[in-house]
């Protein structure tokens, strides 16, 4: 079992759900988050002075899948969040111990 | 004392307690306007220090401000005769005010329309000393302040007893009674309170545009009251007022947002923002004294200077946080300034020719001694005020409940959970 996380641009989030959801993935987690890559941050100017923004908005998807599915699911999510400007983020993948449902109590491959 | 009874106009009254309570408005619209250009953490604090203003100084201007402002016939100080409301709902006429100045509207109806003036000029200094000042400092601060620094300034050009009315100088809404006045104190408070933390090299962007936004409508609303409603009156100089003011604004606003445009590379809407209230402040001391395309004028050069002046901070290096002294100290002086060139008495017969209307130049001369006395009083006076406070219980908060903020530190709330 893995655990795919993504971080892509913030309007890029439907399309990457939308492919999520016909490649048939059970659920995804999505959080607002912010940080810089390579693209670095952004300036704002207010009244003449500009500011360095250092951190910029991002979107997090995560799901759970199974071993057997995850290089499609990554290669899903790339083509879909992918708009080929710096700043398109990245996708890593971990391995996940164990995995429990709550409301049966299911386990592992089961839970997903 | 005796005063001849005037006679009461109706629509005049109507009109000038309609506009005290636009002016009211102003400033918890103005409140507004500065809190979206806080950080989150310091916005109830500086929307309570404007809304606390509110409530002190209208107590202190019923006790004695009204009557320092408006009592006496002194060319420097108003006297104690209306202290603590004395006569003023009974009174024909107030000292000054007979002949071609006599008030078609009852005293009370003077006294309300001018407390509300007392009320935002105080608060306007807040933008100076945004996200460090201790609140019992401040309220210790504009309650002195109100007593000593506004009504003094206030007897001097709107009173027909004051030295610079006597001169000749012109003000028609508080250029530099409000304006002028609160600019020089903000940045005798700045001087010695100090910068923020972190100013200039930490970014401390507005945290949220769209409430100072609100607040700029808010303001240019409640300016209509300010403005036209100081002609006293509801008549043509009124109309002429309020056209006057709502074009100035107009064009400051374009003004600003062009040189923005052409300097920074970006038409903002802060500096939309910054821009309409250059050109309200600007019109201030010209509203009932200018015609034709002249409030244009007014907001073009307001517009452009005040955003000028906004290198003034990082230049000699003191923190006015959301540019109170570019926006109303600068502004004040050019409308000043400008009144000097552009009054026309076929607008209005009680004011004098500027020079550009074939009066030659006193009376320039006239609105430079009220730029300098005004700008020289209020800031000494403010700077002593603030020192002793600085040296008794501290004007400015602990590190400490700087890092953590004023909402938390002064009030014990949060805007945003």
């Amino acid at each position: 079992m893995k655990l795919v996380t993504a971080i892509i641009k913030p309007f890029k989030l439907d399309d990457v759900k939308e492919a999520l959801k016909a490649a048939g993935a059970q659920g995804i987690t999505v959080s607002e988050v912010r940080g810089f890559g390579r693209q670095g941050g952004h300036t704002e100017t207010y009244r003449g002075t500009e500011y360095q923004i250092d951190f910029i908005p991002k979107a997090k998807v995560e799901l759970v899948v199974d071993d057997s599915s995850v290089d499609r699911l990554v290669d899903i999510i790339r083509n879909a969040a992918s708009t080929g400007k710096i700043g398109d983020g990245k996708i890593w993948v971990t391995t996940v111990d164990q995995i429990i449902r709550i409301r049966t109590g299911e386990q592992g491959q089961d839970a997903i | 004392m005796i005063f001849s009874a005037t006679t009461i106009d109706t629509g005049a009254t109507a009109w000038v307690l309609i506009s005290a309570a636009l002016v009211a408005f102003m400033t918890p619209g103005l409140a507004f306007f500065y809190g979206g250009m806080v950080r989150s953490k310091n916005i109830l604090g500086m929307l309570m220090q404007n809304i606390f203003a509110m409530g002190l100084i209208s107590i202190l201007w019923a006790l004695v401000g009204f009557s320092l402002a408006f009592g006496g016939s002194g060319r420097y100080f108003g006297n104690f005769d209306f202290a603590m409301m004395k006569d003023i709902s009974s009174l024909g006429a107030l000292p000054g005010y007979t002949g071609e100045f006599a008030l078609a509207i009852p005293v009370l109806a003077f006294f309300g329309y001018q407390m509300m003036f007392a009320v935002i000029t105080p608060a306007l200094i807040t933008g100076a000393t945004a996200d460090r000042l201790k609140f019992s400092a401040y309220a210790i601060l504009i309650g002195v302040w109100a007593v000593v620094v506004y009504p003094t300034v206030a007897h001097w050009v709107f009173s027909p007893n004051g030295w610079l009315f006597k001169r000749g100088a012109l003000d028609f809404a508080g250029g530099a009674v409000v304006h002028i006045n609160a600019g020089a104190a903000a940045l005798a408070v700045v001087l010695v309170l100090g910068n923020r933390r972190g100013w200039p090299k930490e970014a401390m962007p507005p945290h949220n545009l769209p409430l100072t936004i609100l607040g700029t409508g808010i303001l240019w609303f409640g300016w209509f009251g300010f403005n036209a409603g100081s002609a006293l009156a509801a008549n043509g100089l009124a109309a002429q007022a309020l056209v006057n003011t709502h074009l100035s604004a107009a064009s400051g606003m374009l003004a600003w947002l062009l040189i923005e445009k052409i300097r920074a590379g970006h038409a903002t809407t802060l500096g939309a923002a910054s821009g309409a209230v250059a050109g309200l402040v600007a019109i201030t001391p010209c509203a009932g004294f200018v015609g034709g395309l002249s409030p244009i004028l007014i907001g073009l050069v307001a517009g452009i200077v005040c955003y000028l002046a906004l290198v003034l901070k990082t230049k000699f290096k003191f923190d006015d946080s959301l540019d109170v002294i570019a926006v109303h100290l600068v502004g004040g002086i050019i409308g000043a300034l400008l009144l000097g060139l552009l009054a026309d008495t076929k607008i209005n017969s009680l004011g004098f020719d500027g020079a550009l209307n074939g009066g030659g130049w006193s009376l320039m001369n006239d609105q430079v001694i009220a730029i300098g006395a005004t700008l020289a009083f209020s800031f000494v006076v403010t700077y002593v005020i603030a020192q002793i406070l600085d040296k008794t219980i501290g004007l400015r908060v602990s590190n400490e409940a700087e890092l953590v903020g004023l909402d938390q530190s002064q009030h014990a709330e949060a805007a945003y959970q």
